[in-house]
Protein backbone atom coordinates (compact mmCIF):
# COMPACT_ATOMS: atom_id res chain seq x y z
CA UNK A 1 0.00 0.00 0.00
CA UNK A 2 1.63 3.21 -1.19
CA UNK A 3 0.54 5.45 1.61
CA UNK A 4 2.06 8.78 2.47
CA UNK A 5 3.22 9.43 5.99
CA UNK A 6 0.36 11.40 7.55
CA UNK A 7 2.58 13.86 9.43
CA UNK A 8 5.33 14.25 6.83
CA UNK A 9 8.94 15.18 7.50
CA UNK A 10 9.81 18.00 9.91
CA UNK A 11 10.84 21.45 8.67
CA UNK A 12 14.51 20.83 9.52
CA UNK A 13 14.42 17.55 7.59
CA UNK A 14 12.81 19.25 4.62
CA UNK A 15 15.34 22.08 4.53
CA UNK A 16 18.14 19.58 4.87
CA UNK A 17 16.76 17.48 2.01
CA UNK A 18 16.33 20.56 -0.18
CA UNK A 19 19.90 21.66 0.48
CA UNK A 20 21.26 18.25 -0.40
CA UNK A 21 19.07 18.20 -3.52
CA UNK A 22 20.23 21.60 -4.77
CA UNK A 23 23.86 21.54 -3.61
CA UNK A 24 25.24 20.06 -6.88
CA UNK A 25 23.44 22.80 -8.86
CA UNK A 26 24.85 25.54 -6.61
CA UNK A 27 28.32 24.01 -6.84
CA UNK A 28 28.19 23.99 -10.65
CA UNK A 29 27.02 27.64 -10.76
CA UNK A 30 29.81 28.79 -8.41
CA UNK A 31 32.35 26.70 -10.33
CA UNK A 32 31.42 28.30 -13.66
CA UNK A 33 31.63 31.83 -12.23
CA UNK A 34 35.05 31.19 -10.64
CA UNK A 35 36.33 29.55 -13.83
CA UNK A 36 35.10 32.56 -15.84
CA UNK A 37 36.90 34.99 -13.52
CA UNK A 38 40.13 32.95 -13.62
CA UNK A 39 40.10 32.62 -17.42
CA UNK A 40 39.57 36.36 -17.94
CA UNK A 41 42.48 37.14 -15.56
CA UNK A 42 44.76 34.40 -16.88
CA UNK A 43 44.39 35.19 -20.57
CA UNK A 44 44.08 38.92 -19.97
CA UNK A 45 40.80 39.12 -21.95
CA UNK A 46 39.73 42.71 -22.71
CA UNK A 47 36.57 43.91 -20.94
CA UNK A 48 34.81 44.68 -24.26
CA UNK A 49 35.14 41.02 -25.21
CA UNK A 50 34.22 39.50 -21.87
CA UNK A 51 34.08 41.39 -18.56
CA UNK A 52 34.95 39.64 -15.30
CA UNK A 53 31.99 38.40 -13.25
CA UNK A 54 33.27 40.53 -10.38
CA UNK A 55 33.12 43.64 -12.59
CA UNK A 56 29.55 42.83 -13.67
CA UNK A 57 28.59 42.20 -10.08
CA UNK A 58 30.05 45.47 -8.76
CA UNK A 59 28.30 47.41 -11.57
CA UNK A 60 25.10 45.62 -10.61
CA UNK A 61 25.50 46.55 -6.93
CA UNK A 62 26.17 50.17 -7.96
CA UNK A 63 22.79 50.20 -9.73
CA UNK A 64 21.12 48.58 -6.72
CA UNK A 65 22.54 51.36 -4.52
CA UNK A 66 21.33 54.05 -6.90
CA UNK A 67 17.93 52.44 -6.98
CA UNK A 68 17.62 52.22 -3.20
CA UNK A 69 18.94 55.74 -2.47
CA UNK A 70 16.18 58.33 -2.16
CA UNK A 71 16.37 61.11 -4.75
CA UNK A 72 18.52 58.99 -7.10
CA UNK A 73 17.31 56.76 -9.88
CA UNK A 74 18.73 53.72 -11.62
CA UNK A 75 18.06 53.53 -15.32
CA UNK A 76 18.76 49.78 -15.16
CA UNK A 77 15.96 49.19 -12.69
CA UNK A 78 13.65 51.52 -14.60
CA UNK A 79 14.41 49.51 -17.74
CA UNK A 80 13.82 46.23 -15.92
CA UNK A 81 10.42 47.42 -14.74
CA UNK A 82 9.38 48.59 -18.20
CA UNK A 83 10.50 45.38 -19.90
CA UNK A 84 8.84 43.26 -17.23
CA UNK A 85 5.50 44.97 -17.80
CA UNK A 86 5.77 44.51 -21.56
CA UNK A 87 6.51 40.82 -21.09
CA UNK A 88 3.87 40.34 -18.42
CA UNK A 89 1.16 42.24 -20.32
CA UNK A 90 1.88 40.28 -23.49
CA UNK A 91 1.92 37.03 -21.49
CA UNK A 92 -1.49 37.70 -19.95
CA UNK A 93 -3.09 38.82 -23.21
CA UNK A 94 -1.51 36.06 -25.33
CA UNK A 95 -2.01 33.16 -22.94
CA UNK A 96 -5.48 34.33 -21.93
CA UNK A 97 -6.70 34.52 -25.50
CA UNK A 98 -4.90 31.24 -26.33
CA UNK A 99 -6.81 29.37 -23.62
CA UNK A 100 -10.04 31.12 -24.60
CA UNK A 101 -9.62 30.26 -28.28
CA UNK A 102 -8.91 26.64 -27.36
CA UNK A 103 -12.07 26.45 -25.24
CA UNK A 104 -14.15 27.86 -28.09
CA UNK A 105 -12.65 25.76 -30.87
CA UNK A 106 -12.58 22.47 -28.95
CA UNK A 107 -16.29 22.80 -28.24
CA UNK A 108 -16.87 22.16 -31.92
CA UNK A 109 -14.60 19.46 -33.31
CA UNK A 110 -14.99 20.79 -36.85
CA UNK A 111 -13.60 24.21 -35.93
CA UNK A 112 -10.64 22.84 -33.99
CA UNK A 113 -9.80 20.41 -36.79
CA UNK A 114 -9.95 23.27 -39.29
CA UNK A 115 -7.88 25.71 -37.22
CA UNK A 116 -5.27 23.46 -35.61
CA UNK A 117 -3.07 23.05 -38.74
CA UNK A 118 -2.90 26.84 -39.05
CA UNK A 119 -2.06 27.24 -35.37
CA UNK A 120 0.72 24.65 -35.65
CA UNK A 121 2.04 26.33 -38.82
CA UNK A 122 1.88 29.78 -37.21
CA UNK A 123 3.75 28.41 -34.20
CA UNK A 124 6.81 27.75 -36.38
CA UNK A 125 6.82 31.26 -37.90
CA UNK A 126 9.51 33.57 -36.39
CA UNK A 127 7.01 36.05 -34.95
CA UNK A 128 9.84 38.36 -33.83
CA UNK A 129 10.26 39.32 -37.49
CA UNK A 130 7.03 41.29 -37.12
CA UNK A 131 8.60 43.60 -34.52
CA UNK A 132 9.26 46.50 -36.97
CA UNK A 133 5.68 46.17 -38.25
CA UNK A 134 4.32 46.38 -34.70
CA UNK A 135 6.53 49.44 -34.07
CA UNK A 136 4.84 50.97 -37.09
CA UNK A 137 1.33 50.04 -35.93
CA UNK A 138 1.50 51.01 -32.28
CA UNK A 139 4.41 53.49 -32.19
CA UNK A 140 8.03 52.70 -31.43
CA UNK A 141 7.96 53.99 -27.82
CA UNK A 142 4.53 52.59 -27.03
CA UNK A 143 4.81 49.46 -24.83
CA UNK A 144 1.82 48.05 -26.75
CA UNK A 145 4.12 47.36 -29.74
CA UNK A 146 6.25 45.00 -27.60
CA UNK A 147 3.23 43.52 -25.81
CA UNK A 148 1.71 42.68 -29.18
CA UNK A 149 4.81 40.74 -30.22
CA UNK A 150 4.91 38.86 -26.92
CA UNK A 151 1.18 38.12 -27.07
CA UNK A 152 1.44 36.65 -30.57
CA UNK A 153 4.51 34.58 -29.65
CA UNK A 154 2.84 32.96 -26.60
CA UNK A 155 -0.64 32.66 -28.12
CA UNK A 156 0.00 29.70 -30.41
CA UNK A 157 1.80 27.28 -28.06
CA UNK A 158 -0.80 28.01 -25.37
CA UNK A 159 -3.71 27.42 -27.71
CA UNK A 160 -2.24 24.23 -29.20
CA UNK A 161 -1.44 22.71 -25.80
CA UNK A 162 -4.82 23.62 -24.36
CA UNK A 163 -6.68 22.04 -27.28
CA UNK A 164 -4.59 18.88 -26.75
CA UNK A 165 -5.44 18.80 -23.06
CA UNK A 166 -9.14 19.32 -23.72
CA UNK A 167 -9.33 16.59 -26.34
CA UNK A 168 -6.86 13.94 -25.07
CA UNK A 169 -9.27 12.67 -22.42
CA UNK A 170 -9.23 9.08 -21.16
CA UNK A 171 -11.92 7.07 -22.97
CA UNK A 172 -13.07 5.35 -19.75
CA UNK A 173 -13.51 8.67 -17.97
CA UNK A 174 -15.62 9.92 -20.88
CA UNK A 175 -17.73 6.74 -20.87
CA UNK A 176 -18.32 7.23 -17.18
CA UNK A 177 -19.73 10.71 -17.86
CA UNK A 178 -21.81 9.20 -20.67
CA UNK A 179 -23.22 6.63 -18.23
CA UNK A 180 -24.24 9.48 -15.89
CA UNK A 181 -26.06 11.10 -18.84
CA UNK A 182 -23.90 14.21 -18.28
CA UNK A 183 -24.45 17.29 -20.45
CA UNK A 184 -21.57 18.62 -22.61
CA UNK A 185 -21.09 21.67 -20.38
CA UNK A 186 -20.69 19.42 -17.34
CA UNK A 187 -18.17 17.23 -19.18
CA UNK A 188 -16.27 20.40 -20.10
CA UNK A 189 -16.04 21.73 -16.54
CA UNK A 190 -15.71 18.49 -14.59
CA UNK A 191 -13.51 16.51 -16.96
CA UNK A 192 -12.00 18.33 -19.93
CA UNK A 193 -10.76 21.49 -18.21
CA UNK A 194 -9.16 19.73 -15.19
CA UNK A 195 -7.65 17.25 -17.64
CA UNK A 196 -6.19 20.16 -19.64
CA UNK A 197 -4.59 21.92 -16.63
CA UNK A 198 -1.24 20.08 -16.81
CA UNK A 199 -1.10 20.80 -20.55
CA UNK A 200 -1.94 24.48 -19.99
CA UNK A 201 0.72 24.86 -17.32
CA UNK A 202 3.43 23.25 -19.41
CA UNK A 203 2.51 25.84 -22.08
CA UNK A 204 2.58 28.67 -19.53
CA UNK A 205 6.05 27.63 -18.35
CA UNK A 206 7.36 27.81 -21.92
CA UNK A 207 5.43 31.05 -22.48
CA UNK A 208 6.94 32.70 -19.38
CA UNK A 209 10.42 32.28 -20.85
CA UNK A 210 9.28 33.16 -24.38
CA UNK A 211 7.58 36.36 -23.23
CA UNK A 212 10.77 37.83 -21.78
CA UNK A 213 12.83 36.81 -24.82
CA UNK A 214 10.14 38.32 -27.06
CA UNK A 215 10.09 41.61 -25.16
CA UNK A 216 13.90 42.07 -25.06
CA UNK A 217 14.44 41.11 -28.69
CA UNK A 218 11.53 43.31 -29.82
CA UNK A 219 13.26 46.20 -28.02
CA UNK A 220 16.39 45.61 -30.11
CA UNK A 221 14.30 46.99 -32.98
CA UNK A 222 13.82 50.24 -31.09
CA UNK A 223 11.98 51.54 -28.06
CA UNK A 224 12.25 53.97 -25.15
CA UNK A 225 15.71 54.40 -23.52
CA UNK A 226 14.58 52.79 -20.27
CA UNK A 227 14.01 49.24 -21.53
CA UNK A 228 16.45 46.34 -21.23
CA UNK A 229 16.76 45.68 -24.97
CA UNK A 230 17.58 49.30 -25.79
CA UNK A 231 19.88 49.56 -22.74
CA UNK A 232 21.86 46.52 -23.89
CA UNK A 233 22.26 47.76 -27.49
CA UNK A 234 23.23 51.30 -26.38
CA UNK A 235 25.73 50.27 -23.70
CA UNK A 236 27.27 47.70 -26.01
CA UNK A 237 27.48 50.35 -28.71
CA UNK A 238 29.29 52.63 -26.22
CA UNK A 239 31.71 49.78 -25.34
CA UNK A 240 30.49 49.76 -21.72
CA UNK A 241 30.17 46.01 -21.61
CA UNK A 242 29.93 45.64 -17.86
CA UNK A 243 26.72 47.69 -18.07
CA UNK A 244 25.40 45.66 -21.00
CA UNK A 245 26.08 42.50 -19.02
CA UNK A 246 24.26 43.80 -15.94
CA UNK A 247 21.19 44.26 -18.14
CA UNK A 248 21.58 40.71 -19.40
CA UNK A 249 21.87 39.55 -15.78
CA UNK A 250 18.74 41.54 -14.96
CA UNK A 251 16.81 39.98 -17.85
CA UNK A 252 17.90 36.52 -16.66
CA UNK A 253 16.75 37.22 -13.11
CA UNK A 254 13.35 38.43 -14.30
CA UNK A 255 13.01 35.41 -16.58
CA UNK A 256 13.82 32.97 -13.78
CA UNK A 257 11.50 34.81 -11.38
CA UNK A 258 8.70 34.71 -13.92
CA UNK A 259 9.18 30.99 -14.47
CA UNK A 260 9.20 30.29 -10.73
CA UNK A 261 6.01 32.31 -10.27
CA UNK A 262 4.26 30.13 -12.85
CA UNK A 263 5.62 27.04 -11.09
CA UNK A 264 4.24 28.20 -7.73
CA UNK A 265 0.84 28.89 -9.28
CA UNK A 266 0.91 25.44 -10.86
CA UNK A 267 1.57 23.74 -7.52
CA UNK A 268 -1.22 25.73 -5.96
CA UNK A 269 -3.76 24.79 -8.60
CA UNK A 270 -2.79 21.17 -9.16
CA UNK A 271 -1.39 19.75 -5.92
CA UNK A 272 -2.55 16.34 -7.13
CA UNK A 273 -0.32 16.24 -10.17
CA UNK A 274 2.23 13.43 -10.56
CA UNK A 275 5.21 15.72 -11.06
CA UNK A 276 4.89 17.13 -7.53
CA UNK A 277 4.74 13.88 -5.62
CA UNK A 278 7.50 13.69 -3.05
CA UNK A 279 9.56 10.55 -3.40
CA UNK A 280 10.84 8.59 -0.42
CA UNK B 1 -29.72 -15.82 -1.98
CA UNK B 2 -31.35 -12.54 -2.89
CA UNK B 3 -34.95 -12.66 -4.00
CA UNK B 4 -35.23 -12.95 -7.77
CA UNK B 5 -37.53 -10.46 -9.42
CA UNK B 6 -38.67 -10.18 -13.01
CA UNK B 7 -36.44 -9.99 -16.07
CA UNK B 8 -34.42 -6.74 -16.06
CA UNK B 9 -32.23 -7.38 -19.11
CA UNK B 10 -33.82 -9.08 -22.10
CA UNK B 11 -31.69 -9.71 -25.19
CA UNK B 12 -33.32 -11.33 -28.21
CA UNK B 13 -31.45 -12.19 -31.40
CA UNK B 14 -28.73 -9.60 -30.87
CA UNK B 15 -26.13 -9.19 -33.62
CA UNK B 16 -23.24 -6.78 -33.55
CA UNK B 17 -21.07 -6.27 -36.62
CA UNK B 18 -18.15 -3.84 -36.56
CA UNK B 19 -17.26 -2.01 -39.81
CA UNK B 20 -20.03 -3.70 -41.80
CA UNK B 21 -19.48 -3.91 -45.54
CA UNK B 22 -15.73 -3.22 -45.36
CA UNK B 23 -12.60 -5.38 -45.42
CA UNK B 24 -12.35 -5.02 -41.67
CA UNK B 25 -15.84 -6.40 -41.05
CA UNK B 26 -15.97 -8.33 -37.77
CA UNK B 27 -18.97 -10.22 -36.48
CA UNK B 28 -18.56 -9.47 -32.80
CA UNK B 29 -21.81 -11.03 -31.63
CA UNK B 30 -24.17 -13.43 -33.37
CA UNK B 31 -27.70 -14.29 -32.31
CA UNK B 32 -27.39 -13.54 -28.59
CA UNK B 33 -30.39 -14.53 -26.47
CA UNK B 34 -30.15 -13.84 -22.77
CA UNK B 35 -32.50 -12.96 -19.93
CA UNK B 36 -31.08 -11.55 -16.71
CA UNK B 37 -33.34 -11.48 -13.67
CA UNK B 38 -33.44 -8.74 -11.07
CA UNK B 39 -30.93 -9.23 -8.28
CA UNK B 40 -29.03 -11.85 -10.25
CA UNK B 41 -25.22 -12.01 -10.38
CA UNK B 42 -24.34 -13.07 -13.90
CA UNK B 43 -20.86 -13.48 -15.39
CA UNK B 44 -19.83 -13.35 -19.03
CA UNK B 45 -16.76 -15.53 -19.50
CA UNK B 46 -14.75 -16.49 -22.56
CA UNK B 47 -11.47 -15.99 -24.41
CA UNK B 48 -10.56 -12.63 -25.89
CA UNK B 49 -12.56 -11.84 -28.98
CA UNK B 50 -15.66 -13.71 -27.80
CA UNK B 51 -17.60 -10.45 -27.49
CA UNK B 52 -18.20 -10.54 -23.73
CA UNK B 53 -17.19 -6.90 -23.28
CA UNK B 54 -19.12 -5.93 -26.40
CA UNK B 55 -22.26 -7.52 -24.98
CA UNK B 56 -21.84 -5.63 -21.71
CA UNK B 57 -21.29 -2.41 -23.61
CA UNK B 58 -24.46 -2.98 -25.64
CA UNK B 59 -26.42 -3.37 -22.41
CA UNK B 60 -24.84 -0.17 -21.04
CA UNK B 61 -25.58 1.83 -24.22
CA UNK B 62 -21.88 2.42 -24.86
CA UNK B 63 -22.45 0.62 -28.20
CA UNK B 64 -25.58 0.00 -30.28
CA UNK B 65 -26.54 -3.43 -31.66
CA UNK B 66 -26.61 -3.92 -35.43
CA UNK B 67 -29.86 -5.85 -35.10
CA UNK B 68 -31.99 -7.57 -32.49
CA UNK B 69 -34.05 -6.47 -29.51
CA UNK B 70 -32.50 -5.35 -26.27
CA UNK B 71 -34.62 -4.16 -23.35
CA UNK B 72 -33.36 -3.00 -19.96
CA UNK B 73 -35.93 -2.48 -17.22
CA UNK B 74 -38.49 -2.61 -20.05
CA UNK B 75 -36.83 0.33 -21.84
CA UNK B 76 -34.24 0.80 -24.57
CA UNK B 77 -30.66 0.81 -23.22
CA UNK B 78 -30.50 4.51 -24.09
CA UNK B 79 -33.54 5.35 -22.00
CA UNK B 80 -32.17 3.20 -19.19
CA UNK B 81 -28.92 5.14 -19.34
CA UNK B 82 -30.73 8.49 -19.37
CA UNK B 83 -32.70 7.25 -16.33
CA UNK B 84 -29.34 6.48 -14.68
CA UNK B 85 -30.02 2.79 -14.26
CA UNK B 86 -26.35 1.80 -14.69
CA UNK B 87 -23.36 1.89 -12.40
CA UNK B 88 -20.19 1.07 -14.34
CA UNK B 89 -16.83 -0.27 -13.21
CA UNK B 90 -14.02 -0.77 -15.71
CA UNK B 91 -10.73 -2.66 -15.57
CA UNK B 92 -8.93 0.63 -14.95
CA UNK B 93 -10.31 2.40 -11.89
CA UNK B 94 -10.72 5.57 -14.05
CA UNK B 95 -10.68 7.80 -10.98
CA UNK B 96 -10.26 11.51 -11.61
CA UNK B 97 -6.71 12.30 -10.44
CA UNK B 98 -7.61 15.84 -9.40
CA UNK B 99 -10.36 14.74 -7.04
CA UNK B 100 -9.95 13.31 -3.56
CA UNK B 101 -11.47 9.90 -2.85
CA UNK B 102 -14.69 11.35 -1.43
CA UNK B 103 -14.96 13.83 -4.31
CA UNK B 104 -14.58 10.97 -6.78
CA UNK B 105 -17.44 9.11 -5.13
CA UNK B 106 -19.50 12.31 -5.22
CA UNK B 107 -18.85 12.89 -8.95
CA UNK B 108 -22.00 11.14 -10.26
CA UNK B 109 -24.04 12.84 -7.53
CA UNK B 110 -22.72 16.25 -8.61
CA UNK B 111 -23.57 15.50 -12.23
CA UNK B 112 -27.05 14.42 -11.18
CA UNK B 113 -27.64 17.55 -9.13
CA UNK B 114 -27.79 16.15 -5.59
CA UNK B 115 -27.55 18.71 -2.77
CA UNK B 116 -24.19 18.99 -1.04
CA UNK B 117 -25.31 17.53 2.30
CA UNK B 118 -26.85 14.52 0.54
CA UNK B 119 -23.70 14.03 -1.53
CA UNK B 120 -21.50 13.98 1.54
CA UNK B 121 -23.83 11.65 3.40
CA UNK B 122 -23.97 9.15 0.55
CA UNK B 123 -20.24 9.29 -0.13
CA UNK B 124 -19.65 8.59 3.55
CA UNK B 125 -21.97 5.58 3.46
CA UNK B 126 -20.41 4.22 0.28
CA UNK B 127 -16.86 4.59 1.58
CA UNK B 128 -17.90 2.85 4.77
CA UNK B 129 -19.30 0.02 2.67
CA UNK B 130 -16.00 -0.47 0.84
CA UNK B 131 -14.14 0.12 4.12
CA UNK B 132 -12.24 3.16 2.95
CA UNK B 133 -13.78 5.85 5.16
CA UNK B 134 -10.33 6.59 6.60
CA UNK B 135 -9.08 7.51 3.12
CA UNK B 136 -11.81 9.97 2.15
CA UNK B 137 -9.43 12.92 1.80
CA UNK B 138 -6.62 11.00 0.08
CA UNK B 139 -5.93 11.37 -3.62
CA UNK B 140 -6.11 8.38 -6.01
CA UNK B 141 -2.32 8.15 -6.48
CA UNK B 142 -1.96 7.56 -2.74
CA UNK B 143 -4.00 4.34 -2.93
CA UNK B 144 -3.07 0.83 -4.04
CA UNK B 145 -4.71 -0.69 -7.13
CA UNK B 146 -7.20 -2.68 -5.06
CA UNK B 147 -8.18 0.35 -3.02
CA UNK B 148 -8.64 2.43 -6.17
CA UNK B 149 -10.95 -0.23 -7.57
CA UNK B 150 -12.99 -0.20 -4.34
CA UNK B 151 -13.39 3.57 -4.72
CA UNK B 152 -14.55 2.95 -8.27
CA UNK B 153 -17.19 0.49 -6.97
CA UNK B 154 -18.30 2.97 -4.31
CA UNK B 155 -18.65 5.61 -7.02
CA UNK B 156 -20.69 3.27 -9.23
CA UNK B 157 -23.12 2.55 -6.38
CA UNK B 158 -23.33 6.10 -4.99
CA UNK B 159 -26.42 7.06 -6.99
CA UNK B 160 -28.15 3.72 -6.32
CA UNK B 161 -28.44 2.42 -9.91
CA UNK B 162 -30.41 -0.80 -10.33
CA UNK B 163 -27.78 -2.51 -12.50
CA UNK B 164 -24.04 -2.79 -11.93
CA UNK B 165 -21.98 -3.39 -15.09
CA UNK B 166 -18.45 -4.55 -14.37
CA UNK B 167 -15.90 -5.03 -17.17
CA UNK B 168 -13.00 -7.15 -15.83
CA UNK B 169 -12.86 -4.95 -12.73
CA UNK B 170 -10.19 -7.05 -10.98
CA UNK B 171 -8.24 -8.05 -14.10
CA UNK B 172 -5.30 -5.80 -13.25
CA UNK B 173 -4.99 -6.94 -9.63
CA UNK B 174 -2.77 -9.65 -8.19
CA UNK B 175 -4.30 -13.00 -7.22
CA UNK B 176 -4.50 -12.34 -3.46
CA UNK B 177 -6.07 -8.92 -3.85
CA UNK B 178 -8.44 -10.30 -6.44
CA UNK B 179 -9.74 -13.02 -4.10
CA UNK B 180 -10.26 -10.49 -1.33
CA UNK B 181 -12.08 -8.20 -3.75
CA UNK B 182 -14.31 -11.09 -4.84
CA UNK B 183 -15.41 -11.66 -1.24
CA UNK B 184 -15.98 -7.98 -0.75
CA UNK B 185 -18.00 -7.67 -3.96
CA UNK B 186 -20.24 -10.58 -2.90
CA UNK B 187 -20.82 -8.92 0.46
CA UNK B 188 -21.77 -5.64 -1.24
CA UNK B 189 -24.02 -7.46 -3.71
CA UNK B 190 -25.87 -9.29 -0.93
CA UNK B 191 -26.15 -6.03 1.00
CA UNK B 192 -27.53 -3.99 -1.92
CA UNK B 193 -29.43 -6.58 -4.00
CA UNK B 194 -28.21 -5.08 -7.29
CA UNK B 195 -28.32 -6.92 -10.58
CA UNK B 196 -24.69 -7.47 -11.57
CA UNK B 197 -23.33 -8.20 -15.05
CA UNK B 198 -19.70 -9.17 -14.59
CA UNK B 199 -17.23 -9.65 -17.45
CA UNK B 200 -14.13 -11.74 -16.73
CA UNK B 201 -11.69 -14.13 -18.37
CA UNK B 202 -11.15 -15.96 -15.09
CA UNK B 203 -13.21 -19.15 -14.85
CA UNK B 204 -12.77 -19.53 -11.09
CA UNK B 205 -13.73 -15.93 -10.44
CA UNK B 206 -16.87 -16.25 -12.58
CA UNK B 207 -17.99 -19.40 -10.77
CA UNK B 208 -17.16 -18.16 -7.30
CA UNK B 209 -19.25 -15.02 -7.79
CA UNK B 210 -22.21 -15.86 -9.99
CA UNK B 211 -25.67 -17.38 -10.01
CA UNK B 212 -25.19 -18.08 -13.69
CA UNK B 213 -22.15 -18.15 -15.95
CA UNK B 214 -22.59 -17.26 -19.61
CA UNK B 215 -19.87 -19.17 -21.48
CA UNK B 216 -19.01 -17.48 -24.79
CA UNK B 217 -16.91 -18.48 -27.80
CA UNK B 218 -15.15 -16.32 -30.40
CA UNK B 219 -15.38 -15.75 -34.16
CA UNK B 220 -18.22 -15.02 -34.26
CA UNK B 221 -19.04 -14.21 -30.63
CA UNK B 222 -21.78 -16.54 -29.46
CA UNK B 223 -23.17 -17.97 -26.26
CA UNK B 224 -21.99 -21.58 -25.96
CA UNK B 225 -23.91 -22.41 -22.82
CA UNK B 226 -25.34 -20.81 -19.73
CA UNK B 227 -24.18 -22.71 -16.63
CA UNK B 228 -26.18 -22.50 -13.38
CA UNK B 229 -24.32 -22.33 -10.10
CA UNK B 230 -26.59 -23.23 -7.19
CA UNK B 231 -23.86 -23.20 -4.54
CA UNK B 232 -25.39 -21.36 -1.59
CA UNK B 233 -24.53 -17.82 -0.55
CA UNK B 234 -22.84 -16.43 1.44
CA UNK B 235 -19.82 -17.95 -0.24
CA UNK B 236 -16.39 -17.76 1.33
CA UNK B 237 -12.94 -19.36 1.06
CA UNK B 238 -14.47 -22.77 1.91
CA UNK B 239 -16.57 -22.55 -1.26
CA UNK B 240 -13.38 -22.86 -3.28
CA UNK B 241 -12.69 -26.30 -1.80
CA UNK B 242 -16.25 -27.59 -2.34
CA UNK B 243 -16.30 -30.51 -4.86
CA UNK B 244 -19.35 -28.96 -6.54
CA UNK B 245 -17.29 -25.81 -7.16
CA UNK B 246 -14.54 -27.87 -8.76
CA UNK B 247 -17.02 -29.74 -10.94
CA UNK B 248 -18.32 -26.41 -12.22
CA UNK B 249 -14.80 -25.16 -12.92
CA UNK B 250 -14.10 -28.34 -14.93
CA UNK B 251 -17.38 -28.06 -16.79
CA UNK B 252 -16.77 -24.46 -17.83
CA UNK B 253 -13.16 -25.20 -18.74
CA UNK B 254 -14.33 -28.07 -20.99
CA UNK B 255 -16.90 -25.81 -22.64
CA UNK B 256 -14.29 -23.15 -23.32
CA UNK B 257 -11.83 -25.70 -24.70
CA UNK B 258 -14.46 -26.98 -27.12
CA UNK B 259 -15.36 -23.41 -28.06
CA UNK B 260 -11.83 -22.37 -28.90
CA UNK B 261 -11.08 -25.53 -30.86
CA UNK B 262 -8.23 -27.94 -30.16
CA UNK B 263 -7.40 -26.21 -26.90
CA UNK B 264 -3.84 -25.37 -27.97
CA UNK B 265 -2.92 -21.90 -26.74
CA UNK B 266 -2.11 -20.63 -30.23
CA UNK B 267 -5.49 -21.56 -31.65
CA UNK B 268 -7.14 -18.67 -29.81
CA UNK B 269 -5.44 -16.23 -32.14
CA UNK B 270 -5.68 -18.31 -35.33
CA UNK B 271 -8.40 -17.15 -37.72
CA UNK B 272 -10.78 -20.07 -38.22
CA UNK B 273 -14.19 -20.63 -39.72
CA UNK B 274 -16.87 -20.94 -37.09
CA UNK B 275 -17.97 -24.56 -36.86
CA UNK B 276 -21.57 -25.39 -36.06
CA UNK B 277 -22.28 -27.52 -33.04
Amino acid sequence: MALVNEKGPSLAQRVNRRLRYYSPTIAVALGVIILWEVIVLLFNIQQFLLPKPSAIFSEFMLQVNLWLRPGESSILFEAAGATFWEAFGGFVIGCGSGVLMALITSRWTIISEATMPFAIAANSVPIIAFAPIMNNWFGITNPASKMAIVAIIVFFPTMINTVRGLTLVDAGQLELMHSYAAKPARIMFSLRIPNALPFIFSALRVASALSLIGAVVAEFFGGPRATLGVYITQEAGAFDFAKAWTAILMASLIGIGFYLAVLVLERRLMPWHASFREVG
Amino acid sequence: MSAEQGVVIAANGINKIFNPGTDEEVIALQDINLDVRGGEFISLVGPSGCGKSTLMRLVGDLLQPTSGDLLVNGKSPQDARLDRDYGMVFQAATLYDWRSVTKNVQLPLEVMGYAKAERQKRAGEMLEMVELEAFAEHYPWQLSGGMQQRVSIARALAFDPSILLMDEPFGALDEFTRERMNLELLRIWEQTGKTVVFVTHSISEAIFLSNRIVVMSPRPGRITKIVRNDLPYPRDFKTRSDPAYHNLVSEVRELLRDAVGSGAPGSVQAPSRPHEE
